[in-house]
């Protein structure tokens, strides 16, 4: 028996390079390169390793834009095995529930599978909601906040979930949803060899017709989201003083008197 | 769900662990208690724990509760999702409530996209405010991309479910005097149980999160024994030691201790930032912290511009300075 892994992976844009409108809360997408999640480059390197070592078959799951189809083909020289974008205008502006909809109609129709993995949250979204949200429309358990796997075999797999005040060992047969954090692994990089392999091979695209009978085409995308963005803002940075001294007996007089004033010490 | 059968019933989860009420469950009682005046409705407190104090379920009445619905059961003794998805899935369809409050705790944060997910409602995570609007809707309000933007957000569905980030909300003042009912009731065990957690094998050490004041390092530090010095200030200041990203990756201290976008938000009274740059993500995790003190030789480097106070110098000078001058002036005053 071969594990049958998908990986849950989004494109997003390079945080550090990313500008905002000021004005309008405008992102301006154009303006940085996209990148995969971070966090999701860690859910697929667990993937592969588990893959490594026991054998198995990774799909790179994504929805977004055509030009996502790079991200995938870098999952792919990472060690994805296939890889599939659902891409299709009806899709777009979906929130949190119609994306873990729409994942959970194309893992359905992907078929059976053990384990899926994804990343803690997402650089732009930044919920960590469409993990355990894609569990429950396809009702199997999830373990959020995973930083080690401990162990895996073909039944089961056995990880460390970090809880506010406790970290928990979890066992969980398949089929189960992991979340990972950045402490899992450290991902590695793609060879250049890994890098040319993954260009040729191809990414599959299914568009909303090809979910047809999996998802209901009312509840994806923007139409079939049920919170909708209103407004964005630039959050106003609070007012500091912003007393910068370059004479370290001056600053460190000024910074001793602010602490005594405040009681601090 | 049928819209006519809410009446403006909010419905906020606490958390009961090691006995005691997390206290985000009274900062969501805070804000529940302002929405739930605004709209002229009802506040119900969630309670599901093991072993629960009855009289510490007063207090979710003095803070603002007009109902308390508390299940205590073995079921809830250890953060076992899908045994508190079941019962407040069930409380939900029961109750109808119009809004539900829970923690952007690791668990609040694990439990409520579950629960969103079954009664196929929205979900709004993390909020750092929530107003109620002319027409009577929530409107969540949360970071984005890595905290340089906020999102006012809106939910077509009902219940309005959000997850509130810890110590944005205040609790609120406790009044002896208010009544409330506690309706006990009993817990479900669901069906579905391949998940086991097999062992609870580290109790966390630091709670970073809540310190009042934190003393912080980054790569500035050039190696580990430059935590030791960090330690000595955050002690005398009667703080804890934080991170950047970069020493918890260089293995030079644990991940507990790391502050930012992958690691823990924190809004400490004064956080003290040593040898670090202020990356965005390092920035999203401290920003909102009530003073900002930073230490780095480059006078460019960007954690200059969210600090209060500042000096460009030497950690290795500047810290052991500050270390001496403020024992001196405890040994004057006493
Ligand atoms: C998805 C993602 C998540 C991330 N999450 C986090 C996170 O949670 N937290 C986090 O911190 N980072 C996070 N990062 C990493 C972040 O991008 C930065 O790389 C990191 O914050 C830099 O750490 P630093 O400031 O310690 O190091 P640097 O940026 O290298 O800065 C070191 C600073 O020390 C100063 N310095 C050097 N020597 C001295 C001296 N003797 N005295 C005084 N100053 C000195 C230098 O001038 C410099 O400004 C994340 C990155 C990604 C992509
Ligand atoms: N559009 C998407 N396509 C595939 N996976 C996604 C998508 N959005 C989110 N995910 C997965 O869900 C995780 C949590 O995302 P988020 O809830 O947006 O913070 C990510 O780390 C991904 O693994």
């Amino acid at each position: 028996m071969v594990l049958k892994i998908i990986v849950l992976i989004k494109q997003v844009p390079d945080i550090e390079r990313v500008r905002f409108d000021v004005e309008t809360g405008r992102i301006d997408r154009s303006s940085a390169p996209a990148e995969i999640n971070p966090f999701d480059l860690n859910a697929l390197e667990a993937a592969v390793q588990i893959k490594e070592k026991l054998g198995g078959y990774v799909i790179a799951l994504s929805m977004g834009p055509p030009q996502a189809v790079s991200a995938l083909k870098d999952a792919m020289a990472r060690g994805a095995d296939e890889a599939i974008l659902l891409e299709d205008k009806k899709f777009a502006g979906a929130d949190t529930w119609a994306t873990s909809y729409t994942l959970a109609g194309a893992i359905k129709k992907i078929g059976a599978y053990d384990l899926i993995l994804c990343g803690e949250k997402t650089v732009d979204g930044d919920t960590g909601q469409v993990g355990a949200e894609v569990a429950e429309q396809l009702n199997i358990p999830h373990i959020y906040y995973v930083s080690r796997i401990v162990d895996f075999n073909e039944r089961n797999v056995t990880v460390v979930s970090e809880m506010d005040d406790a970290s928990y060992t979890i066992e969980a047969s398949y089929p189960v949803l992991v979340s990972v954090t950045k402490d899992v692994n450290k991902p590695r990089l793609p060879t250049l060899k890994d890098k040319l392999r993954a260009m040729k091979s191809e990414v599959k695209v299914w568009h909303a017709a090809d979910l047809e009978g999996f998802v209901d085409l009312n509840c994806v995308g923007y139409f079939g989201s049920p919170t909708n963005v209103h407004k964005v803002v630039i959050p106003q940075e609070r007012c500091r003083e912003g007393k910068i001294f370059r004479n370290v007996e001056e600053g460190l007089e000024n910074i001793l008197n602010v602490l005594k004033d405040r009681r601090l010490i | 769900m049928d819209k006519l059968s809410y009446k403006n019933k909010i419905f906020v989860l606490t958390e009961y662990r090691g006995e005691k009420f997390h206290p985000i469950s009274f900062e969501l009682l805070g804000k529940g208690k302002e929405i739930a005046e605004r709209l002229g409705g009802e506040l119900c407190a969630i309670v599901m724990g093991s072993r629960v104090s009855r009289d510490s379920c007063m207090n979710l009445i003095y803070y603002g509760a007009d109902r308390v619905f508390l299940y205590d059961s073995q079921l809830f003794a250890e953060p076992n999702v899908i045994n508190f998805k079941h019962n407040l899935v069930k409380l939900v369809e029961e109750e109808k409530p119009d809004i539900i409050l829970i923690g952007a705790t690791h668990f609040g944060r694990s439990l409520a996209p579950r629960v969103a997910a079954t009664l196929k409602t929205g979900l709004t995570a993390d909020c750092i405010d929530l107003e109620v609007d002319e027409k009577g809707e929530l409107i969540q309000i949360r970071p984005a991309f890595t905290g340089n933007i906020l999102a006012h957000i809106k939910t077509k569905t009902k219940p309005v479910m959000t997850t509130v980030r810890y110590k944005v909300m205040s609790a609120g003042r406790m009044d002896l005097e208010r009544k409330g009912l506690i309706v006990f009731k009993d817990a479900e065990e669901p069906k579905e149980r391949n998940v086991k957690i097999v062992g609870k094998y580290e109790a966390r050490k630091l709670n970073i999160a809540d310190a009042e004041v934190i003393v912080s390092g980054g790569r500035g530090l050039g190696s580990p024994e430059g935590f030791n010095l960090l330690k000595e200030l955050a002690d005398l200041l009667g703080g804890v030691v934080g991170s950047s990203r970069t020493p918890v990756d260089e293995g030079w201290i644990s991940k507990e201790h790391q502050v930012g976008f992958s690691g823990n938000t924190v809004k400490p009274k004064l956080y003290i930032a040593c040898g670090i740059s202020g990356s965005p993500q390092h920035l999203a995790g401290m920003k909102d912290s009530e003073t900002i003190i930073a230490v780095n030789v480059d006078p460019s480097a960007p954690i200059f511009k969210v600090a209060d106070y500042g000096i460009v110098g030497d950690l290795y000078q500047i810290i052991p300075l500050m270390i001496k001058e403020i024992k001196a002036r405890k040994v004057n005053k006493g």
